[in-house]
């Protein structure tokens, strides 16, 4: 429904203009190739500290009846993460900025290009520079034994789909933002979602209430997936999941692109 | 102590890299004067207003402030310096006042001390009703001036200013000047750099002239306009400009001591604007419009720089 | 002359960010203090669950003091990127400074006192914390606040002087996460360094983080630490020196011309 809204409306051809500014703007900043792939190494790092190191310490772990080392159980919820941070960075951080100092909007705003198809432009902008990431890490995780070559294919489409879920909700949240003060809240949201999502010990874990509270938060959908289908573990559960995560990216748009015609149209 | 100068300098040069920014100037600022630096963007006044400032080193040359050496007695030298720089350098985190008691602490005074100069100084810059406020929001004016306030706070001995009023509207430019007169009034001695004229000869006893990092003309704003112009200056128009320009100012070559052809207008300067007036007449021009008015540092100011645009 | 008496141009400085500070810090409670206990909540108890005995103590208290110096080298770090950087290139604060008797070496000392001040505050409100946990089993512990402050010095000294250099703030994304973050995760903060292999383990003992963390870990749980404490203390120092030195020329050749 809210996909052939969207369709209805966005010209690919501009929306593929908004994308372009972006490239543009971003390959001409100075060192731009090294920070755009220094990106990559912090969920590699957090892999090989957490799940490789302090994995020695723990042994295998048993979830589900599945029994599986360490560094294999963190490894997709790394991956998640990765997706996550990707998205977030580009649509709340620069997404902000733009909106707010650069007046790029504005400017564009001045030509055909629609308020919508700024949202998605940038939401695609996001999920390229964030899969460039998940794919990276993918081939990581198949190099060290983490996942089978066929489910990490099969797992990239669904990285690509937090993306979008997380793209949608950060552009969301950053048309709310009043200033820079606000992303500090935001950053440690993203940090406890980080750090509680069943990343680093199953959920089941915490008490039920707190793992009720967790079961609501997007990470936890998102790492559930991934970690499904890079361990090959096709369930029903793994659908609703996706849905979750679908209808989040669909209603981050919807409410970003409403935003945006109000703050830049009126 | 009285006779000797605030700024002394001989054979100042300041060199970057390759660039010659200052190219060998000699200075001499008394006590109580208000002195300028008038000249085009690139011409080296700031870097002269950063050396005397004690902030950049002199890359040859003497350089002595307040009797002491600018390059070993840097500190003590700014110590009792005010300094209010081209770009506002406030800080946009603290309240207006805090700026100003901030400011006071880096010169060692009491926190007392700090306070009470800080609300004086307020006051005195017309800022009294701002000081809980932010800096932010202050107009460019407001910032100026605050600015100026903080260059006060130590009660120094030699204030510089750096292009003080660039960037303001006329009412704020007025006001600034005003304060600037009374802080020249109290006997504070005053630098400062500037391309406007008319501020230069509104605050400025004395002013040097400079074009690519030299001094090219030096005196008071009076002794300028007699030295490089003359007392008036006759701006006529002629119909069909600026075609026919060159061949009007050919018919006016004699009338005064110099011709100045401009693509709207040709300017003649002369010591009395009615006879010459009379004198265009009786050779038969027909100007579409004259005015005549008195000689400004403008005059001087382009004849000595000349009229090609400088970025 | 009222100059010749009052404050040291360094205290001044600390004063102007304590003044800032006032202003900002209901927003960096989060940062400097909810952030490591999620930290200890997450790791040290979640997943300490499925980890026994760590050199003969639970996992939870062997973290513990891990946690407390990377507090203390998040801050250290964070503190002395952007807000430098923007003190030169935005707010020209230090220009503001030079033209008074304050000199760079003035303005290297006041932030760092600051940050000594920020990095305390944190260290013993996460100490409090960890008191309830049961995560300190020494009065030793009470020497932690000492070696963070050393530490707090050496991580920021050289990061002010990297923030003194660079001319665009896209650099501090690779600071963070090829110096920083990697600190953070193999300094022995959360499993030991032995563990590493023997190409990475130099790294580790390079860092003044893993010294801070050596020194703090023997102070919780009142043990001696890996290599004897004076040269663990003394590593930390040389960074601090070598970190002053860069520092302060940074901000001169910056400050010059």
């Amino acid at each position: 429904m809210v996909t052939t809204l969207v369709a209805s409306r966005v010209s690919p051809g501009r929306v593929g203009a908004v994308i372009g500014r972006n490239v543009g703007a971003l390959r001409s900043g100075p060192s731009y190739w090294i920070v755009l792939l220094s990106g990559f190494f912090e969920p590699l790092l957090y892999l090989l500290s957490i799940g490789v190191g302090v994995g020695a310490l723990v042994g295998d772990l048993t979830v589900d009846g599945r029994t599986m080392s360490y560094a294999s159980f963190v490894a997709p919820a790394m991956l998640a993460v990765s997706a996550m941070s990707g998205a977030l960075a580009e649509t709340t951080f620069n997404f902000f900025f733009k909106l707010k100092y650069m007046k790029t909007f504005e400017a564009v705003l001045a030509t055909p290009v629609r308020p919508i198809e700024i949202a998605v432009g940038e939401l695609v902008w996001a999920i390229v520079r964030g899969s460039l990431y998940t794919a990276i890490f993918l081939v990581v995780m198949v190099a060290m034994g983490l996942a089978e070559p066929g489910w990490a294919v099969a797992a990239f489409p669904a990285t690509v789909l937090v993306g979008l879920a997380f793209g949608g909700l950060g552009m969301a949240v950053s048309t709310l933002m009043r200033g820079w003060q606000d992303f500090d809240l935001m950053g440690t949201g993203q940090f406890a979602l980080f750090l509680f999502s069943g990343t680093f010990s199953p959920v089941q874990d915490y008490p039920v209430g707190v793992e009720v509270l967790i079961q609501i938060t997007p990470l936890y959908h998102a790492v559930e997936l991934v970690r499904g289908l890079c361990m090959g573990v096709l369930e029903w559960g793994l659908l609703g999941h996706a849905v979750y995560l679908a209808a989040l990216a669909g209603a981050g748009v919807w409410f970003a692109s409403r935003r945006l015609t109000r703050v830049l149209c009126d | 102590m009285a006779d000797q100068p605030l700024i002394y300098a001989r054979g100042l040069v300041k060199r970057f890299g390759e660039f010659t920014a200052v190219d060998g100037i000699d200075l001499d600022v008394a006590p109580g004067e208000a002195f300028g630096f008038l000249g085009p963007n690139g011409a080296g006044k700031s870097s002269t207003m950063r050396m005397i400032g004690c902030v950049s080193t002199p890359t040859t040359g003497e350089l002595r402030i307040l009797g002491m050496d600018a390059v070993h007695d840097g500190p003590r030298i700014r110590a009792r310096l005010g300094v209010c720089p081209q770009l506002d350098n406030l800080d946009p985190d603290l309240t207006v006042r805090e700026n100003l008691v901030t400011y006071a602490r880096y010169f060692g005074l009491s926190r007392a001390e700090s306070r009470r100069r800080a609300d004086e100084l307020l006051e005195f810059v017309q800022l009294g009703d701002r000081a809980g406020g932010k800096v932010e929001p202050l107009s460019g004016g407001m910032k100026r001036r605050l600015t100026i306030a903080r260059a006060m706070v130590n009660d120094p001995d030699l204030v510089l200013l750096d292009e003080p009023t660039t960037g303001l509207d006329p009412q704020a430019r007025h006001l600034l000047w005003e304060r600037l007169f009374r802080l020249k009034q109290r006997g504070t001695t005053l630098v400062l750099t500037t391309h406007y004229m008319d501020e230069a000869e509104q605050l400025c006893d004395r002013l040097v002239v400079m074009d690519g990092g030299r001094i090219v003309a030096e005196g008071s704003p009076r002794s300028l306009i007699e030295t490089y112009s003359t007392a008036e200056v006759v701006e006529v128009r002629f119909p069909g400009m600026p075609e026919a320009g060159p061949r009007f100012a050919a018919a006016l070559e004699g009338v005064g001591k110099r011709v100045d052809p401009l693509p709207d207008r040709v300017l003649v300067y002369v010591d009395d604007g009615d006879a010459a007036l009379a004198e265009i007449h009786r050779r038969g021009l027909e100007p579409s419009s004259v005015l005549v008015r008195r000689s400004t540092l403008e005059d001087v100011f382009l004849h000595l720089t000349g009229r090609t645009l400088v970025d | 002359m009222a100059v010749t008496r009052g404050v040291h141009p360094t205290i001044a400085v600390l004063e102007r960010h304590l003044t800032l500070y006032r202003r900002l810090w209901q927003a960096s409670v989060f940062s400097s203090f909810v952030l490591p206990v999620l930290f200890l909540l997450s790791i040290g108890i979640g997943v300490g669950g499925y980890i026994g005995r760590v050199q003969g103590v639970d996992y939870l208290s062997w973290i513990v003091p891990g946690v407390l110096a990377s507090t203390a080298f998040q801050i250290a770090v964070g503190e002395s990127t952007y807000s430098v950087l923007g003190d030169f290139k935005w707010v020209r604060a230090y220009h503001a400074m030079r033209a008074t008797p304050v000199g760079p070496a003035d303005m290297v000392r006041g932030h760092l006192l600051y940050l000594v001040f920020r990095v305390t505050i944190a260290v013993v409100a996460f100490l409090v914390v960890v008191v309830f946990f049961g995560g300190l089993h020494s009065p030793w512990a009470l020497v932690t606040p000492l070696v963070c402050a050393f530490l707090t010095v050496s991580v920021a000294a050289p990061v002010m002087a990297f923030a003194a250099t660079i001319d665009h703030d896209s650099y501090f994304s690779l600071l963070f996460r090829l110096v920083a973050l990697p600190s953070t995760l193999f300094a022995g903060v959360f499993f030991p360094v032995e563990q590493l292999t023997a190409v990475l383990r130099p790294l580790a003992y390079a860092s003044p983080l893993w010294h801070a963390v050596e020194l703090c870990r023997a102070a919780t749980l009142g043990r001696a630490p890996a290599w004897p404490a004076l040269v663990h203390v003394g590593c930390l120092l040389l960074w601090a020196a070598a970190g002053l030195f860069l520092a302060v020329r940074a901000f001169r050749r910056k400050l010059e011309d």
